[in-house]
């Protein structure tokens, strides 16, 4: 197989042979399509706000599906960056803002009624989606107490913290009072002392 | 050979890729025997350092054993010999170099015309991090090439472990660097920001330092409980403030010295405001870096201080508030770490039993299972600190 990575290499540098297990989960990826979804609809909602109330039978609200797309932007850009949480949260506060706006238009005098609906289940597919990605992330970062552990009896000093600070503590003394017997300090440069 | 390859934002994987070779006369090839995931290999893992590739292979804190030297190490190493390998790649003649500014060697970033245009002017070469700093392959592999490897390495003896000698090639020397460039005095406050591994060796370097108090600020427990145990008293930022407690802790007039031991990623939290600010410029690319860590540090320290910043930043930071800074007569010192200007000192002090780097490390695992804890790490899962990959 042909990585297109390897175009870049130099030309002794190692090139991919065979690709193996990512750290990318399947919950990464979800919400990464969820994420670029997010602002592929914003922007089909900010661009064509029209085609999209008549389609809905939603004429007059085209400012509020404007708005409605500037949410979703953000929150798929929110749900590509490093805080996927907040996105996918953001995202499902905005899925049940759609819902209740998508209940206005199911009302039998709405002749684009069936398109409503449509996209309401639509929604409702996605929200589950949303719930989701944000079941697995939540659980990612949650840190129950019982698995920490302690790591108070390493010190990193054979000769324990106290005595080692001390034998420092002797020797910076000592240099100190050395200098000042040889006379007025020279500029220092940093970190030069050797302890 | 296998190595850990970087794909793409939070996209590690653990490929099989051509071996390296010899491309130069001053190279070697090791057989990598441990390496580890630093702490700065998680902001490129968010992709928050520009210039990454797909195909990039990571890492910068490795060691191993050379299999192959090219024909220009006058003596300086061969087949067979065990080393350490700095991050920084330094040519050893340049005039940066001959002062002991191993990490802006003018000579190792092969990549620096793109550096002199990001940077003003070049910095040394690095391992797998990324190509502003030459784009060099890095260690989190089966095998290395070294450039510059009659300059560019550690020996260590037999008598020690992978284990003890594996940090000289980064997060000691740096944790040290950072407490040495404070100038410590006896009646010295220091206090360290982040309590991952570079914070923890830098709390252990102040304490070998000679410092009167050294204090450690974190907010995760496993990580506060290591740092007392390296002698710090300990300030978990979630459960009581910063500013009332260094105030306590110094008779009012603030610390003498502080480091920044977190960097870019800095923690974002409800309790401080700022960060939430930086956390949304951050993602609509309105500012690279989180430096809430800067500010406290400006704000707690005592006039006349001096601020260390080890921690990494990559571009462009908003809100430092230079005014204070200025009118408190503080000093900043920063860097990449100089590594070979301390390592002589540090492996003399690991031999004679003073210090073991090793009781930072939490996790050992195989290079198969790196993509997994880099997730592990970033997530802080399973009381992880360090993680050691055994390719």
């Amino acid at each position: 197989m042909a990585f297109p990575s390897n175009m870049t290499r130099s030309e002794r540098d190692p090139k991919v042979l065979r690709s193996g297990p990512s750290s990318l989960s399947s919950s990464d990826r979800l919400a990464r399509n969820l994420g670029w979804f997010s602002i592929g609809l914003g922007i089909v909602e900010f661009i064509a706000a029209e085609k999209v109330t008549g389609a809905l039978g939603m004429r007059g609200k085209e400012n509020l599906v404007r708005a409605y797309g500037i949410r979703e932007i953000a929150s798929g850009v929110m749900t590509l960056s490093v805080d996927k949480r907040a996105g996918l949260n953001s995202r499902i506060a905005g899925d049940a803002l759609d819902i209740a706006t998508l209940a206005t238009a199911i009302r039998p005098e709405n002749p684009k009624r069936d398109n409503a609906v449509l996209a309401m289940l639509m929604v409702a597919g996605v929200t589950l989606l949303d719930f989701v990605a944000t079941g697995a992330h939540t659980v990612r970062h949650i840190r129950h107490s019982g698995e920490r552990r302690s790591y108070s009896d390493r010190s990193g000093f054979a000769e324990g913290v106290e005595a080692s600070r001390a034998a420092a503590r002797k020797k910076l003394g000592d240099l100190r009072t050395s200098s000042v017997n040889e006379g007025p300090p020279t500029k220092k440069t940093s970190g030069a002392d050797s302890v | 050979m296998r190595a850990l390859v970087w794909h793409g934002k939070e996209d590690i994987r653990c490929d099989t890729v051509t071996d390296p070779e010899i491309e130069h006369p001053r190279d070697a090839i090791i057989k990598v025997t441990s390496c580890a995931i630093c702490g700065s290999d998680l902001h490129l893992f968010h992709n928050f350092i520009p210039a990454m590739k797909p195909g990039d292979i990571m890492g910068h804190e490795m060691m191993g054993e050379v299999v192959e030297t090219g024909s220009e190490m006058n003596g300086s190493l061969k087949k067979g010999d065990r080393i350490v390998v700095p991050f920084t790649i330094n040519c050893g003649d340049c005039d940066q170099c001959k002062r002991g500014n191993f990490s802006v060697c003018e000579r190792t970033n092969r990549n620096k015309e793109m550096a002199d245009k990001a940077f003003g002017h070049t910095t040394a070469g690095l391992f797998g991090y990324t190509h502003l700093t030459g784009g060099y392959p890095g260690g989190q592999a089966e095998y290395l090439r070294v450039p510059f490897a009659d300059k560019t390495h550690i020996k260590v003896p037999d008598s020690l472990t992978d284990e003890q000698v594996l940090f000289l090639g980064d997060i000691f020397p740096t944790g040290w660097q950072a407490a040495a460039q404070c100038d410590i005095e006896p009646t010295d406050t220091v206090v360290v920001w982040g309590c991952g591994p570079v914070g923890q060796m830098t709390i252990r370097s102040a304490v070998l330092l000679g410092a009167k108090q050294v204090v450690a600020i974190d907010c995760i427990p496993e990580r506060l409980s290591m740092a007392e145990a390296g002698g710090a008293i300990t300030i978990n930022f979630e459960h009581e403030s910063v500013v009332e407690r260094l105030n306590e802790l110094t008779d009012g007039k603030g610390p003498e010295k502080c480091i920044d031991a977190v960097g870019l990623e800095s923690h974002v939290s409800m309790g401080q405001p700022d960060t939430l600010l930086d956390r949304a410029k951050q993602v609509v690319m309105l500012e690279s870096d989180r430096p809430h860590v800067l500010r406290e540090m400006i704000y707690v320290c005592r006039p006349g201080g001096i601020i260390s910043i080890p921690g990494v930043y990559g571009g462009l930071v908003d809100k430092i508030p230079m005014g204070p800074a200025m009118n408190k007569s503080l000093t900043f010192r920063m860097g990449q770490t100089h590594v070979r200007r301390w390592t002589d000192d540090l492996l003399r002090r690991i031999e004679e039993g003073q210090i073991d780097p090793s009781f930072v490390i939490t996790h050992t695992v195989g290079l198969e299972e790196g993509p997994e804890m880099y997730k592990v790490f970033r997530d802080k899962k399973d009381s992880c600190i360090k993680v050691v990959l055994k390719p």
